[in-house]
């Protein structure tokens, strides 16, 4: 039985771990306040963005565009998005296993993997995994360059053939206590049906609707990258939010359990030092 | 001179950077800068990096932006950009820094280097300098 102090010990040092989940989680709920405002803010943008879209897209030609074009999928491109740090549940090995089964599953002849994020770039060099590319330490500071240097970089190895296809796997924010694992096509761009609601307005183009559709299309994955990069972000606060939760909701469950347990060593040594005087005096009246 | 107003929104992927009635605003076209008044026919057309200036009343305003488009609609006029920002928060030390890497990368011309890239940046960041002096 473990004396009273090593107990008392024990409770100290859960509590103290305790106060840093708490705080941690209070620290990814604030973060994961200011990650939706950051997310809901795009809608504006990409509701205009569909809208302008829609618009050039039924002027110009069926000309493709070099990010339409749709090639047999030999040279298949995975991109990863992985959160920095850890303390966030199973978001990252969740990732991380979905991946390896996206990349095992693929019929493709040739392979590639880009990571953002240091946890999956992490996880696949360790296993001598080669990457593509990687991206680390961009969630501290996530700016709107970021995603235009990454799909950039994914746009230009697109365009001279080194990939066929380009996926990105990643969470989506679906709420506070959910993310869905999922893998999203990024190239080739895949045509929207548009709808015709209303009666296209007759424009007037400035050079002409060729040129402009030229234009757009890098904007709208510039735009699509953004979006899945701060939907990541969300999910990984919600997911550490989640976790620091759970901890904190053991650690208190632990905490009970040790109290109880001390309660009981305490009463014992009680009962036995008691039992001693007692057994003494007696002896001493015989 | 009509009653009514022009409706100018400008929007980056973060936010809303402006959204008022104005009376005209210019903006650098495909072809140059082009004035847009109240009671405009349809125009869609790609913006590049430069200033754009709206006037309401007796107010100005001006905006440092780079890469978008417009579409200018029955009286609502829409700029979206990939940045924008309003002259009076331009944050002239940070453009100037960005002038001065920009000037550095293009002069050591390493191996590395994407010169249209670099070629780009200057653009932005001497725009936004130029934007925050007006």
């Amino acid at each position: 039985m473990a004396t009273l102090r090593e107990i008392k010990r024990r409770i100290a040092s859960v509590k103290s771990t305790m106060q840093i989940t708490k705080a941690m989680k209070m620290v990814a709920a604030a973060k994961l306040r200011k990650a939706q405002t950051r997310l809901m803010s795009t809608r504006p943008y990409s509701r205009q963005l569909t809208d302008v879209l829609g618009n050039v897209a039924k002027k110009s030609h069926r000309d493709l565009h070099p990010m339409m074009k749709n090639r047999a999928p030999h040279k298949v491109c995975y991109v990863l998005l992985t959160a920095d740090k850890g303390f966030c549940g199973s978001f990252n090995a969740n990732l991380i296993r979905y991946a390896k089964k996206e990349l095992n599953s693929s019929p493709a002849e040739k392979k590639y993997l880009v990571t953002i994020g240091k946890k999956g770039y992490e996880h696949f060099k360790r296993n001598d995994f080669p990457l593509y590319a990687h991206y680390i330490e961009i969630f501290n500071n996530l700016e709107f360059t970021h995603a235009q240097r990454i799909a950039a970089e994914l746009m230009k190895a697109f365009e001279n053939g080194t990939f066929d296809r380009v996926y990105i796997i990643y969470n989506r924010f679906k709420n506070a206590v959910q993310q869905e694992t999922q893998v999203e096509q990024f190239l080739p761009v895949q045509q929207t049906a548009t709808e015709e609601k209303s009666k296209p307005i007759s424009f007037l183009y400035e050079p002409n609707p060729q040129v402009i559709l030229d234009k757009l299309i890098p904007m709208s994955l510039n735009f699509q990258m953004w979006r899945i990069l701060l939907e990541s972000a969300a999910s990984e606060f919600g997911a550490r939010m989640t976790a620091m939760e759970t901890a904190s909701d053991n650690a208190q469950e632990m905490i009970k359990e040790l109290t109880l347990y001390y309660n009981k060593a305490r009463q014992a040594a009680i009962t036995k030092e008691l039992n001693e005087i007692v057994s003494g005096a007696e002896a001493l009246k015989g | 001179m009509t009653d009514k107003n022009l409706k100018l929104e400008i929007i980056t992927p973060e936010k809303i950077v402006f959204s008022n009635p104005v009376d005209h605003v210019k903006a650098p076209g495909y072809n140059g800068y082009f004035g847009v008044k109240p009671e405009h026919i349809p125009f869609l057309t790609v913006i590049k990096t430069g200033n754009i200036k709206a006037e309401m009343g007796k107010e100005n305003k001006c905006f440092a932006v780079c890469g978008g488009f417009v579409q200018v609609t029955g009286n609502t006029m829409l700029i979206l950009a990939e940045a924008a920002e309003d002259a009076a928060s331009i944050d002239l030390e940070r453009a100037q820094r960005a002038r001065d890497r920009a000037m550095k990368r293009l002069q050591e011309k390493a191996e590395n280097t994407d010169i249209p890239r670099a070629k780009a940046a200057l653009l932005r960041a001497l725009n936004r300098l130029e934007v925050a002096k007006m």
